[in-house]
């Protein structure tokens, strides 16, 4: 027995130096790939050191939003560490131990899922580095485990949608039929539309949603799932999609229908993009709530507050707008996403 | 009487039975809940219903499960499929994207061959990591799932690529004669792909590779050489499943195309009686499979199972089919039902040979 538990030891320790090397190679490459000369890692030469982990670029809101981080942190003269977590959570912790290891000034990130934050955060907070969550949410009971959060209300998204929604269905006489397409199941701003939407339209009886179901926040899951619901549904007034591309993928079932988007059915959807944008302006979507993806200079801003010591409030809102068909034209030259 | 049961017998044992019984299952519970579900009609010239979208749909998981099933054939798996789809669906859009006529067919020709070029490549990567190197299918094809994504991202530069170009968006929504375009090139290929091994010596050549690759060195086979073209094939299936998919909604997204496909493809593999240690395979079976995996998806839609739930029932129904299938659970259940009285005995034999 006693033999065993020696060569598992030995095997363990030399398991545990070679992730050790491992590790400190990896830190070893992000150092060079900045080009910093600092030994040290992260503020060796006085630059603020921000390591940001991004969901992924799974749409062309979340290049924008990658963009803009990018373009503000060079702006606002802050060293950034960049990850793609590629929409895995596991990419995204293994991100955070890798900043945490690197010793940057703050961290911030986009969280990929609202759950099983606590364990990583709490090592943030073990090594006194704040961290800034941008976009998304984290459900974790102790919000000391992050300083503040950034981004947009997706509630409130959902209910201007549903408040466009009530206004200009106020003279309808009869029942109006709504289908809506969610985003993936259980992200929060999936959630968060639905149920501001949801509230809205609880405001005039006659709005109801006869079809929800979810299309993955893409084209290819809104139109297929658009499909089966013109099928189902014979008569259906209204499309709410929780994002553009939803909304664009679902144009093309409605048209393989027989029926003439925008008009036949009154599409609304949250986002802006440009090919959303494209199809506002075109009439084939009737309203836009915006996320604005351009909070870079907003984070930036806050990180050297948070990096100064100050406070700063727990939640702060991304500025953002709504679009109607004339608005979308006239907004559409000069949109950057 | 005797040789109608032996032939009732024979019908339920086939291994396509079962999966084809849950398959039917599926439509009348689709029917029942909505009865129009099965109506066809005629619109615009073409079929519309849901029944044509379920085989339009699964026209690239078709694509993707023949590929599969060859390979496993070899004793192999092809994890990268959903990547190769993305990089192939994505060189073609971008090429489209960049040219001043995107409705000109020969642009279309030509990225359609690009994206096919490219795939064919992969596919040999994956070949030679397997068949050259040696290393093992799952963990080789592991590194193009992964490195083929980001690949996929960075031709696209992490956007959505969208195109507007009317021959191409034929490849995933046009029609042929009525028919959904894309199923006619899913049956083609399947055809194409049945007659060059079943009526040739080709797959029963594939399947003593999967068998025994060394014995089958040994009696003459080039097994390597074998290894190394399902690979291939794998790839050039998935490379036209990508462009049925980036076709079907005009635009190119490296992060979406062909997400999970593998899993599906491996699923419909198995479903349709093809033994994960290779030796066989059965094309008709794949297809069965891959249908019964669109329709479960469809039904979902059609009958608005809640998003929360919607994945426990497919869980459930392909356990379901998966066990029914298996004899050895059918032959359990059965001498179960027949003998209630003494089920003691066998499993008093079991735990007797258990210290032993």
């Amino acid at each position: 027995m006693a033999k065993t538990g020696i060569t598992l030891t030995r095997r363990g320790l030399g398991a545990m130096l070679a992730v050790g090397l491992l590790a400190g190679g990896l830190a070893g490459c992000g150092n060079s790939d900045t080009g910093g000369d600092d030994k040290s890692g992260g503020s060796g030469n006085g630059k603020l050191v921000m390591g940001f982990s991004q969901v992924g670029a799974e749409s062309g809101w979340r290049t924008a939003n990658t963009n803009s981080i990018k373009e503000s942190a060079t702006a606002a003269g802050i060293e950034l560490k960049f990850d793609d977590a590629q929409g895995k959570q596991e990419n995204q912790i293994k991100a955070l131990r890798n900043f945490i290891q690197q010793k940057v000034d703050v961290i911030a990130f986009s969280p990929v899922v609202e759950s099983g934050w606590d364990t990583v955060l709490k090592e943030a907070k073990d090594a006194k580095i704040p961290v800034i969550l941008t976009d998304r949410a984290v459900d974790s009971a102790d919000k000391s485990l992050y300083k503040t959060f950034i981004g947009s209300d997706f509630v409130k998204e959902g209910k201007l949608a549903g408040e466009w929604l009530v206004k200009e269905k106020a003279s309808a006489a009869g029942p109006v039929n709504i289908v809506e397409l969610q985003g993936t199941t259980g992200a929060a701003p999936a959630n968060d539309r639905k149920k501001g939407f949801a509230e809205a339209i609880a405001a005039n009886p006659n709005l109801k949603v006869v079809a929800s179901q979810s299309g993955d926040f893409t084209r290819a899951g809104g139109k297929q799932v658009m499909e089966q619901f013109l099928k189902a549904n014979p008569k259906i007034d209204v499309l709410f999609a929780h994002n553009d591309d939803m909304g664009l993928g679902a144009l093309e079932a409605i048209t393989a229908a027989g029926k003439t988007p925008g008009k036949d059915i009154t599409i609304i959807t949250v986002d802006a993009v440009k090919d959303g944008m494209q199809a506002l302006a075109d009439g084939k979507f009737n309203f836009i709530a915006e996320c604005s993806p351009l909070l870079g200079p907003q984070l930036m801003d806050l990180a050297k507050k948070v990096k100064a010591g100050e406070e700063v409030p727990a939640r702060v809102e991304t500025e953002e707008t709504t679009f109607t068909q004339e608005q979308a034209k006239a907004a559409l030259p000069n949109r950057k996403y | 009487m005797s040789t109608v049961r032996a032939r009732a017998a024979g019908v339920t044992s086939h291994r396509l039975f079962w999966p084809l019984v849950v398959l039917v299952l599926l439509l009348v519970a689709n029917a029942v809940y909505r009865p129009s579900f099965l109506s066809i009609e005629l619109k615009n010239g073409h079929l519309y219903g849901s029944l044509i979208d379920i085989v339009r749909l699964s026209a690239p998981l078709i694509l993707v499960a023949l590929g599969m099933s060859l390979v496993i054939a070899t004793g192999g798996i092809d994890l990268s499929v959903g990547a190769v789809a993305a990089v192939a669906g994505a060189v073609a859009c971008l090429y489209i994207s960049e040219q001043p006529d995107q409705n000109s067919l020969g642009v279309v020709l030509t990225a359609v061959a690009l994206g096919f070029g490219v795939a064919l490549l992969l596919g040999a990567w994956n070949g030679i990591l397997v068949a050259g190197i040696g290393i093992q299918p799952i963990i080789a094809t592991l590194i193009l799932m992964v490195a083929g994504r980001g690949l996929a991202q960075l031709i696209a530069e992490g956007q959505i690529i969208t195109i507007n170009s009317g021959p191409y968006k034929v490849i995933g929504v046009g029609h042929l004669l009525t028919l959904p375009f894309a199923i006619v090139i899913a049956l083609a290929v399947t055809l194409l792909v049945a007659v060059l091994t079943r009526r040739t010596a080709l797959g029963m050549i594939i399947e003593s590779v999967g068998g025994n690759a060394e014995a089958s060195r040994l009696a003459g086979i080039r097994s390597r050489r074998i290894t190394f073209l399902v690979y291939v094939v794998s790839a050039a299936c998935a490379a036209i499943a990508g462009f049925m998919m980036t076709a079907n909604v005009s635009s190119a997204d490296g992060n979406a195309v062909g997400l999970w496909v593998e899993l599906d493809a491996i699923l419909a593999v198995v479903i349709g009686g093809t033994a994960l240690a290779g030796g066989r395979f059965y094309l008709g079976g794949t297809v069965v499979g891959a249908l019964l995996i669109q329709t479960l998806t469809t039904s979902v839609y059609a009958m608005n199972i809640d998003p929360q739930t919607s994945l426990l029932f497919k869980a459930v129904v392909v356990i379901v089919v998966c066990l029914i299938q298996a004899p050895a659970f059918r032959a359990r259940f059965r001498r179960r039902r027949s003998v209630p009285v003494t089920p003691v005995e066998p499993v008093g034999t079991e735990k007797e040979q258990v210290p032993a």
